[in-house]
């Protein structure tokens, strides 16, 4: 069992920062919504602080993560143009444009997911912020503590398109 | 880190979701342009390999931080109204997201 180094490189890409990606945003959502003193003692926002501060900066980090590991590692390997005679499987944007029943997943499923993944760690990043600057009195600030949450949901929606467009598109035409 | 309960004014957070409404808006206004130009294409085409993703992205990064570094600094010590702020953050980032539907932006391309 091994990996080429493209295919390395584009499963730390998805499934790796994908998988830590997740459980950053069901912590720091799930710490986010109980962050109120009607819900926890005093004691107890303290020690949720730490988890909310990890949780959406992990998130925020790791979501930066996979977008520049995207753009800058697989998307140039997915792009390339082949030379004349190329076999396409080694080119994938090519081979999907090549056959009519598959370029959609090039100009809509593709095309969809390298933009709109780079909203994802703009907006994780803004609530990892707020939650860093407000600390404990985030819990007296609920329209703001909303917020973080509506933003912290959008983001994790932006990374979802992105990702599931990812996966179907590897199964289709693999970086290999 | 504001580790005390303290009276804090809505302005640092305001100025970081509107900041990041504006850096969503960029991606998108950047990535419509760049399909309905050639010449605005190839300015955003910093980096062959990766094409002018890489410049879309990058203007809507720079332009992202410099917003939220004004802004901070103007409404760091300040109670804006944040309902207002958050609303201009959704509208920003709606036009994001629809500036980078391919749907949308590819009704541009030249």
């Amino acid at each position: 069992m091994s990996f080429t180094d493209r295919e390395f490189w584009t499963v730390i890409h998805g499934m790796g920062f994908g998988a830590i990606f997740l459980l950053a945003f069901a912590g720091g959502l799930a710490g986010l919504w109980s962050f109120r003193p009607e819900y926890v003692t005093i004691a107890g926002l303290h020690e949720r602080l730490r988890r909310l501060l990890a949780g959406t900066w992990i998130m925020a980090i790791v979501a930066w993560l996979t977008v520049i590991s995207g753009t800058y590692k697989a998307y140039p390997w997915y792009r390339a143009n082949p030379p004349e005679g190329a076999d396409l499987s080694d080119f994938p944007r090519s081979r999907l444009l090549a056959d009519e029943t598959t370029a959609a997943w090039h100009h809509f499923g593709m095309e969809w997911k390298e933009h709109v993944a780079w909203l994802a760690p703009i907006l994780a990043t803004a609530v990892a912020f707020v939650v860093m600057r407000y600390g404990l009195a985030l819990a007296e600030q609920p329209a703001v503590r909303r917020a973080c949450m509506v933003l912290f949901v959008l983001s994790f929606v932006a990374a979802a398109i992105a990702g599931v467009f990812g996966a179907f598109i590897t199964k289709t035409v693999p970086i290999l | 880190m504001n580790t005390r309960q303290e009276s804090i004014t809505t302005g640092p957070a305001s100025a970081a979701f509107v900041a990041a409404g504006i850096g969503c808006a960029v991606l998108g206004l950047f990535t419509t342009l760049a399909e309905a130009s050639t010449g605005i294409k190839d300015f955003l085409n910093w980096w062959d390999p990766g094409g002018p993703l890489t410049g879309k992205t990058g203007m809507a990064v720079i332009i992202w931080l410099i917003a939220w570094i004004v802004l901070h600094q103007a409404w760091r010590n300040k109670s804006v109204d944040f309902g207002r702020a958050f609303t201009i953050t959704l509208v920003l980032i709606g036009l994001g997201a629809i500036g980078t539907f391919p749907t949308f932006f590819q009704l541009f391309a030249h």
